[in-house]
């Protein structure tokens, strides 16, 4: 039992991890990014080429990956997407222009990571042995994967909760029209935000990285599953993205151990359904509209 | 073409131009006929539409499209391929099929009505094979199939006289493994208890629906068999659970990302069974250069004649030409040997006669880098079924028949730490 747990709680852990930089991307910068699981493998690849080309623990590539990941969704919001914001009359319009521009991004970044790496699968070993933990063996890397993602999730919580910019940013998340009123700038405040997201998705790719089998076209099964977390925590609720995470993944873990591996796909989507249906608007999410 | 509920004007207009195409076409014929004969062939045009992107990349990337660059390298690097008294160079069109069987029926006949090309190499896998083999079979072109593992293979290649099943079928894969296990349980290597698992998609299904009834009839207990869908992106809960149960042999009948997960899982959770067995990807560099010692003893679908001459110096050709990167111990070599096989269809024919190079295939023997290879009913007589990791190379071990076929080490190794 305790070993099931704790593969959910990884698994969960990992999820509620590449589903964090998408909450902030959609729920507060409101660009729901196509192109997210692209970026993720993209980061994958740096710390995979990090790693075996020059010998760079994954955890000092986050350092390196992770602010090149900022600074890079930084440009693509001021660059590409800060017209679409400007032209669109509503949320629900920037909504599908930010669809169809990330769409076409997703091929631009697969395109590259294609012709840069091929289209093989790459792997590396890295932590990959086994540990003790509450009695039960568990992978390292994964073990240190949940860890990061722990503290990464608090310290993003304690940002948005207990600073200044982090108040302002939740204020955008709920109305960015009221918040300009008092006197919050609004655009700065998404392309830092979307950036953020962008930061957040890379450090997941670095991670996700050292224990999962990965290829150049890969990226969607990670924007899939980031946007079940998201919807069925609520969009733009960091704390609603954990919780969403951990239900999954303890609900895939407890099912694949004492039901039918068969059917861990099923209860996942049944969950989500559920969630939707009792709360439309997620988990621990409010109702706006 | 006009669709079917296009106006009739546009219809009359598509009409009118094909006729006027067709016209133009046949005067041009009859005029530069006699020309176009004496000019004869100056290249021979061969095409391929191939999984550069979607979930196939992964498969054809190490398996397909290095051995057709390979390929067509050396040819033209030695002037080409012979027609006559001739050589003639090959020249390549190739598209994207988008790992999307629609697409890759587009793309093919765009290859043979558009770009004319006179032959076609197939795409990767068993769902594309099946899906382009109506229109290569309806335009007369050769299909070699070296990368689809079909139980319909002999029906098929019944049905579609042009089409060769060079990787042979699913139940044949299964029946081979059983016939191993039973073996080495005579030896007294093995107990006899099992756990299988598989993927919930295409290979698994059929891998194991073959392995299942194989096993029961040969009395070999059962204790685990369950399936997993695509894309579980943690298989510890199937692993712990294996392990508690402390089987004799552990079968996988999995995708190269679950090879590569099941393989990492056991290794850390400590499964280590008498005999360890993966399915698609074990044969893959990949995994050699993920698990380094630990691979010893690890069998897996595939294998080849590691110790035999042809196959190390194909595989010193193959990393020559592709960047260091090595072949799949399965299907690469199976691929090039296909691609020898059309070029000496076609040297013997002499010229570009598809039904003549068909018939050739069929009946003719071919001198190939995985052996002398002589078709049956468009099936090739021998396979490896399952391969082994020892030393550093997936030797071919079953059917033992085999030349080249090595013995078994088992039990296998402990897994030792990287």
């Amino acid at each position: 039992m305790t070993n099931a747990i704790l593969t959910g709680l990884m698994l969960g852990g990992m999820y509620a991890l590449i589903a964090m930089g998408l909450t902030l991307q959609y729920g507060v910068a409101r660009i729901m990014n196509l192109s997210y699981g692209e970026f993720l493998i993209a980061a994958a690849f740096a710390s995979h080429w990090l790693f075996t080309g020059w010998a760079i623990s994954p955890f000092v590539g986050l350092a390196l990956v992770v602010p090149l990941a900022f600074v890079l969704n930084f440009a693509i919001y001021k660059l590409l997407l800060t017209p679409l914001v400007r032209r669109a009359p509503n949320r629900d319009a920037l909504e599908v222009d930010s669809i169809l521009a990330t769409f076409g991004l997703t091929f631009v970044i697969q395109g590259s990571m294609l012709a840069l790496f091929g289209g093989a699968y790459y792997s590396y070993s890295f932590l990959a042995f086994p540990v003790q933990f509450l009695g039960e063996t568990v992978a390292a890397n994964r073990l240190a994967a949940l860890g990061i993602t722990i503290l990464l999730g608090l310290a993003l919580y304690a940002a948005l909760t207990r600073t200044r910019a982090g108040t302002a940013v939740r204020a955008v998340a709920v109305d960015p029209f009221a918040a300009q009123l008092v006197a919050i700038n609004v655009p700065q405040a998404s392309a830092l935000t979307f950036a953020l997201g962008g930061a957040l998705v890379a450090a997941a790719g670095v991670l996700v990285s050292t224990f999962l089998t990965f290829s150049a076209s890969s990226g969607v099964v990670f924007t899939m599953k980031a946007l079940i977390v998201v919807v069925m925590g609520g969009v733009g609720n960091m704390l609603g993205c954990l919780v969403a995470g951990l239900a999954l993944g303890l609900s895939e873990a407890l099912v694949a151990s004492y039901v039918d591996p068969g059917l861990t796909l099923a209860v996942n989507f049944a969950l989500f359904l559920a969630v939707l249906l009792v709360k439309p608007a997620g988990l621990l999410g409010r109702a706006t509209r | 073409m006009a669709p079917v509920d296009a106006p009739w004007e546009e219809k009359m207009m598509t009409f009118l131009t094909r006729r006027t195409a067709l016209l133009a076409a046949a005067t041009c014929a009859a005029t530069l006929g006699l020309t176009a004969i004496a000019e004869a062939q100056t290249s021979i045009k061969i095409g391929y539409a191939i999984s550069r992107t979607g979930p196939n990349t992964g498969g054809a990337a190490v398996t397909t499209i290095p051995n057709y660059e390979l390929w067509v390298k050396e040819v033209n690097a030695a002037g080409g391929i012979k027609l006559g008294d001739k050589r003639v160079p090959i020249e390549v069109v190739q598209y994207d099929d988008r790992s999307n069987a629609e697409e890759a029926v587009r793309a093919l006949e765009r290859l043979i009505n558009q770009d004319k090309v006179d032959f076609i190499l197939p795409p990767w896998g068993t769902g594309l094979n099946l899906a382009v083999g109506p229109t290569l079979n309806r335009e007369g072109y050769p299909h070699l199939a070296a990368t689809a593992v079909t139980d319909r293979a002999p029906e098929l290649a019944k049905r579609w006289p042009n089409s060769f099943w060079l990787l042979g079928t699913s139940a044949d894969a299964a029946k081979s493994l059983v016939e191993l296990l039973n073996k080495l349980r005579d030896e007294k290597k093995i107990g006899d208890t099992v756990a299988m698992v598989s993927i919930a998609d295409g290979f698994g299904i059929d891998l194991s629906s073959a392995a299942r009834p194989a096993l029961t009839n040969a009395k070999f207990k059962l204790a685990y068999d369950k399936s997993y869908p695509i894309g579980t992106q943690d298989l510890a809960p199937i692993v712990n659970e294996i392990k508690a149960l402390n089987p004799d042999v552990f079968i996988a009948f999995s995708y190269p990302p679950d090879t590569l997960a099941l393989t990492e899982q056991s290794r850390i959770a400590g499964l280590n069974p008498k005999v360890f067995y993966t399915g698609v990807g074990t044969a893959f560099p990949l995994y050699k250069q993920k698990f380094g010692k630990n691979t010893e003893g690890v069998m897996g679908i595939g294998g080849w004649s590691g110790d035999s001459p042809a196959i190390k110096d194909y595989l010193a050709r193959h990393k020559a030409a592709a960047n260091g990167a090595e072949p799949d111990r399965w299907a690469s070599a199976v691929t090039y040997a296909s691609l020898q096989m059309l070029q000496q269809a076609i040297e013997r024919v002499g010229k570009i006669d598809r039904a003549a190079v068909i018939m050739d295939l069929q009946t003719g023997t071919f001198d190939t880098v995985i052996g002398k290879v002589k078709l049956e009913n468009n099936m090739p007589t021998r396979y490896w079924w399952v391969g082994q990791w020892q030393d550093g190379e997936f030797y071919g071990i079953a059917p033992a028949k085999n030349e080249g076929a090595r013995a078994a080490i088992v039990p296998k190794p402990a897994w030792v730490a990287p």
